[in-house]
């Protein structure tokens, strides 16, 4: 039995271990990941771990995985009670396990098999609550990933099996005597000893006592032979040794399936979680299309890490065509560095299966995210700082592939401009002749100058919008790379009011 | 004749003591390696030199044939397989319950029915040219073909199969066990597998309890035996006249082949590790020519130690040429003179057994006798005592020595003066030299390198870029005591061709300068 919520064909192998988790320390950081993720989780740990892994890993991801994990969520959307409650059984039967009387798997195979029919008999009532859930849902789910699910409840733990299942587990009670088969080995030792079926008294009692009975030799522990009784659970052991352990591993199976349905539920319910908490924010949510091309436009979208954290609808920004080449300048704290945040969390919502956190959004799917920004923290030595900046591109270009998007945030501005520029110009030129995204933040005219006169396969150039009297509307539009930052402007609104009163300067 | 894996005749006398140079060259360590794990006590074959060129080629020819990898397997599973047939001969003898001595009497004659037959296979696909195995293959051939033999292989199988058709039930019910013959019962085990094996996923985890096996059977087995000897009444009969009727083996020479294998796998599996790490192993050629030569040989236990610890293992070489006879070894302390000595007597014991030695190629001496020399570090005595007591045992060594021997003389004299140690040395190596015997010395003392034209200088090598550090090679070099003084003169800059360059550029830097010149190079 498989889940498949995740990916159509199997299941999110949630044992491997985070692929490249140095870079993807630096993504979550620079997309305020972590903001969202704990959104998704309030405070639910699993939550909070399961998001985190499948966003992580659908860096690179298949379109059909999108549209699969899209339908999913819009189902639940649309039935949030459904998912909800499917949680909580799930919950419910994997707590069935502690509640067993027999805790600890001893060592021998009659303790195992012991335990393992006490889980199994608790487990069995919730797999029959699993398949009502499945029969109260029949018809209410249309995406691939549910009804599939669906069925497969129904189909798997149908009554007739579960009946069967119940009736071993009476017959492994062995009421009527533990028989058991076995062979000579070397020096005459008994060997091979396996749980044997016994046969159904198919016959009438009158049947039986007239039909010749086979030999048998049969002999009687003395009472006090404690060694003997010792040594007869022992050949026992050895029998149900098998038994128990296919049995014990079905519990495992089972309480395996149980948990890997909660995991890839929990993507569903941190998704859902997170929805509810933007919606309530005003901030505008939509399903994203998968384009077929690199190309990328959206219309209101949101760095949803600003909304959650300020508690408030935030700028929406738009791009009618994005390119393999975007170059964002303009004013300082004009919402440059927001702005590729949001870029980078649509598109990994986007290829995560998510809904999007703008009113329309398309963008092709990407090799890979990575995130090259400027480190405000970073209080280090000034000469070290251009060398860490350096080390750590080294680091991303490793792992770089074509197809990958790249978004750079004043990257190698921390030595002097015409050299910074210069190191940046080839960076850029070699990635995008490698066929990868570039989202670039800059005001290092030198550089965006020198891109925007080349103008390479419809590079798209924006500009930070400052309004006529230098206040920041944070809407970024289109616009040519300009000579200055307008730093002037924050001089004004820092000094500004300390000038006037001071009468020092002032326009 | 019985055929022999190391006796091309009549076989040497074993001594039974190790011969005296064994510590001193480590092979106490290396034979202890070897023979440690093994069943029969091998030391005196491993203490026992051949003393005849004939004798090392027969052996030589028999582990050429080894380098096989089929014959080589199919010779340790029958040394294991001898192994076993001796444990179940035990048992067949000591158990306590009489159908259980029959039943491991039964295993044992199927062990070596399987044994034979798999070597006899072995030798007649791998056809091994050594004359040795030739005659193990024709004694083989012969034996196999003997009525008794082909009696005992096919009534063993015949019982054994009757055997493997005895299957029983036990009904277990509290204190009663019920026997009785196997039916048609279901096997249950695999139907529980079946109804859960929807849920089957992943690798799951194995609940399976390990039981622990012995052979004797406990009061209740013997009860249920009972039961089945009145179930079966006819194969426990069957099983009786069998071992009433077939006492005759193992072949005695089958025994003995099986120690005698030993003696060569023994030592191969001891030299493995080094092999794998890609370190040679050769057969030397012996002869009486006193040219002797190793190339990239290693003291073996040294090596293998080293190996297993995860350090480097440096093989080192060797020639004489000519008249050359003396190899004086010399350079800095924990150099790996000792060891390069050491290596150089193990080679000559080793071929002397007709193993193969470590080294890409070696050319070996055939001496009659090996002496060595080594400080003994117990007899902390006077001085004079202690000095006197190494002049007495090399005395011995040299009158007893021929211009057959071999001799190995590691640092003498370390504790006198080193005007004495000088002179002793220099008279040493004159009678070594009279005697036109092969030496190794190991010796503090550089002039001695050059003591004339029947030594050969070998010098310890350290690493030109940080002389503290030793390489553990040995190399044919001019021993003038000055490569360990110039490596460091140059870590510092104060080489000839450095401090020219330096003094050149204060030169230009403050022209006229002070008239101190340089003194001349030698």
């Amino acid at each position: 039995m498989k889940v498949c919520l995740l990916f159509p064909e199997r299941d999110f192998d949630f044992t491997l271990p985070a692929p490249r988790s140095e870079l993807q320390g630096e993504l979550t950081l620079d997309l305020g990941l972590d903001v969202l993720w704990a959104a998704m989780a309030q405070g639910d740990s699993l939550v909070r771990q399961v998001v985190e892994r499948v966003m992580l890993s659908s860096l690179e991801v298949e379109r059909t995985v999108v549209v699969y994990r899209q339908g999913i969520l819009r189902d639940f959307l649309q039935n949030t009670g459904a998912l909800e409650a499917l949680y909580a059984l799930v919950q419910e039967g994997l707590a069935s396990e502690k509640k067993a009387r027999h805790w600890a798997y001893s060592r021998s195979p009659s303790s195992v098999l012991l335990r393992a029919l006490e889980v199994m008999g608790l487990l069995l009532v919730h797999l029959r609550r699993l398949r009502a859930w499945a029969e109260a849902m029949e018809g209410r789910l249309r995406s691939q990933g549910l009804s599939q699910l669906v069925s497969s409840l129904r189909r798997e733990l149908d009554e007739a099996y579960l009946r069967e299942v119940e009736e071993h587990l009476e017959g492994l009670a062995f009421r009527q005597g533990v028989l058991l088969g076995a062979e000579l080995g070397p020096g005459l030792k008994g060997m091979g000893y396996r749980l044997l079926k016994p046969k159904k008294p198919e016959q009438s009692w009158w049947q039986r006592l007239l039909a010749p009975k086979p030999p048998a030799y049969t002999f009687t522990l003395h009472p006090r032979d404690e060694s003997g009784f010792q040594i007869l659970r022992e050949i026992q052991d050895r029998g149900l040794n098998t038994t128990a352990n296919a049995l014990a591993q079905s519990v495992d199976h089972i309480l395996g399936f149980l948990n890997q349905l909660r995991s890839e539920l929990a993507f569903y319910l941190g998704a859902l979680r997170l929805y509810r908490q933007l919606e309530a924010l005003g901030v505008p949510l939509c399903f994203p299309e998968v384009a077929d091309d690199s190309t990328c436009s959206f219309q209101g979208l949101c760095d949803l890490a600003l909304a959650l954290r300020s508690g408030g609808s935030v700028v929406g920004n738009d791009l009618t065509r994005g390119s393999a080449l975007v170059v964002i300048t303009g004013a300082n704290q004009g919402g440059k560095t927001t702005f590729l945040r949001s870029v980078g969390q649509g598109q990994l919502m986007l290829q995560s299966g998510l809904f999007v956190g703008a009113s329309s959004f398309t963008s092709g799917l990407c090799k890979g995210i990575y995130t090259h920004f400027k480190r405000e923290e970073d209080a280090g030595l000034k000469s070290g700082k251009f060398d860490e900046e350096l080390s750590r591109m080294s680091r991303i270009v490793e792992h770089l592939q074509a197809g990958a998007l790249v978004l750079l945030n004043e990257s190698f501005a921390s030595t002097y401009e015409p050299e910074g520029a210069e190191v940046a110009y080839q960076v850029v030129r070699a990635l995008m002749e490698e066929g990868v995204r570039v989202y670039l933040v800059s005001h290092m005219y030198s550089l965006t100058h020198r891109l925007y006169e080349e103008r390479q396969s419809g590079a798209v150039f924006l500009r930070a919008e400052r309004r006529p009297d230098g206040s920041r509307s944070f809407r970024i539009l289109p616009g040519a790379p300009q000579r200055t930052s307008y730093g002037e402007d924050i001089y004004q609104q820092v000094f500004g009011s300390f000038d006037e009163r001071t009468k020092v300067g002032g326009k | 004749m019985n055929p022999s894996l190391l006796w091309p005749s009549s076989p040497l006398a074993l001594t039974i003591e190790p011969p005296a140079y064994f510590h001193d060259l480590n092979l106490d360590r290396v034979v202890e390696g070897v023979v440690g794990k093994l069943e029969f006590d091998l030391r005196p074959l491993f203490y026992t030199p051949l003393q005849d060129l004939e004798a090392i080629r027969y052996r030589q020819a028999v582990v050429a044939d080894l380098e096989q990898p089929a014959l080589n397997q199919a010779l340790w599973t029958f040394t294991q397989a001898q192994h076993t047939l001796r444990e179940h001969l035990e048992r067949s003898q000591k158990l306590s319950n009489p159908y259980q001595r029959q039943g491991f009497f039964l295993e044992a004659a199927q062990v070596y029915v399987d044994a034979v037959r798999a070597l006899e296979q072995a030798l007649e696909e791998n056809s091994p040219s050594a004359p040795a195995w030739r005659r193990v293959t024709a004694y083989l051939k012969n034996y196999t073909a003997s009525p008794a033999f082909q009696n005992l292989e096919r009534e063993t199988q015949a019982l054994r199969q009757a055997l493997a058709e005895v299957h029983y039930t036990l009904l277990l019910q509290g204190d009663r066990v019920t026997v009785r013959a196997g039916g048609e019962e279901l096997d249950y085990q695999g139907e529980i597998e079946l109804l859960f094996a929807r849920f089957r996923q992943g690798a799951p985890k194995d609940y399976r309890v390990g039981f622990s096996e012995w052979n004797t059977l406990n009061h209740i087995e013997e009860r249920i035996l009972e039961g089945l000897v009145r179930l079966f009444p006819r194969v426990f009969a069957e099983l009786e006249s069998f071992a009433r009727h077939h006492q005759g083996f193992p072949d005695p020479v089958i025994t003995t082949l099986d120690w005698e294998v030993q003696f060569y796998l023994g030592y191969l599996d001891y030299c493995r590790p080094l092999r794998e790490a890609g370190f040679a192993f050769c057969l030397p050629e012996v002869g009486t020519e006193k040219q002797v030569s190793l190339e990239e040989g290693f003291e073996l236990a040294v090596a293998q130690q080293q190996l297993a610890e995860g350090r480097k293992v440096v093989p080192n070489s060797f020639s004489l040429e000519g008249a050359e006879r003396i190899l004086v070894v010399t350079g800095p302390n924990q150099g790996g003179k000792t060891t390069f000595a050491r290596m150089v007597g193990q080679a000559h014991h080793l071929a002397h057994l007709g193993l193969a030695v470590p080294g890409r190629s070696a050319r070996l001496f055939l001496c009659d006798q090996i002496f060595t020399h080594f400080e003994r570090r117990e007899a902390a005595q006077e001085m004079r005592g202690k000095l006197q007591d190494e002049l007495l045992r090399i005395h011995q060594a040299l009158s007893r020595a021929t211009p057959r021997s071999l001799l190995v003389l590691n640092e003498a004299f370390s504790s006198t003066s080193l005007d004495d140690a000088r002179f002793l040395m220099n008279k040493i190596l004159q009678a070594v030299a009279r005697l036109d015997a092969l030496a190794v010395v190991v010796t503090f003392i550089e002039e001695l390198a050059s003591f004339s034209e029947t030594t050969v200088s070998m010098v310890a090598q350290v690493d030109p870029d940080d002389p503290a550090l030793r390489t553990f090679r040995v190399v044919r070099q001019q021993a003038d005591g000055k490569a360990y003084a110039l490596a460091i003169a140059r870590k510092h800059g104060l080489s000839y061709p450095q401090l020219k360059t330096r003094l050149a550029l204060s030169r230009t830097a403050s022209l006229g300068g002070s008239g101190e010149g340089l003194p001349a190079l030698s």
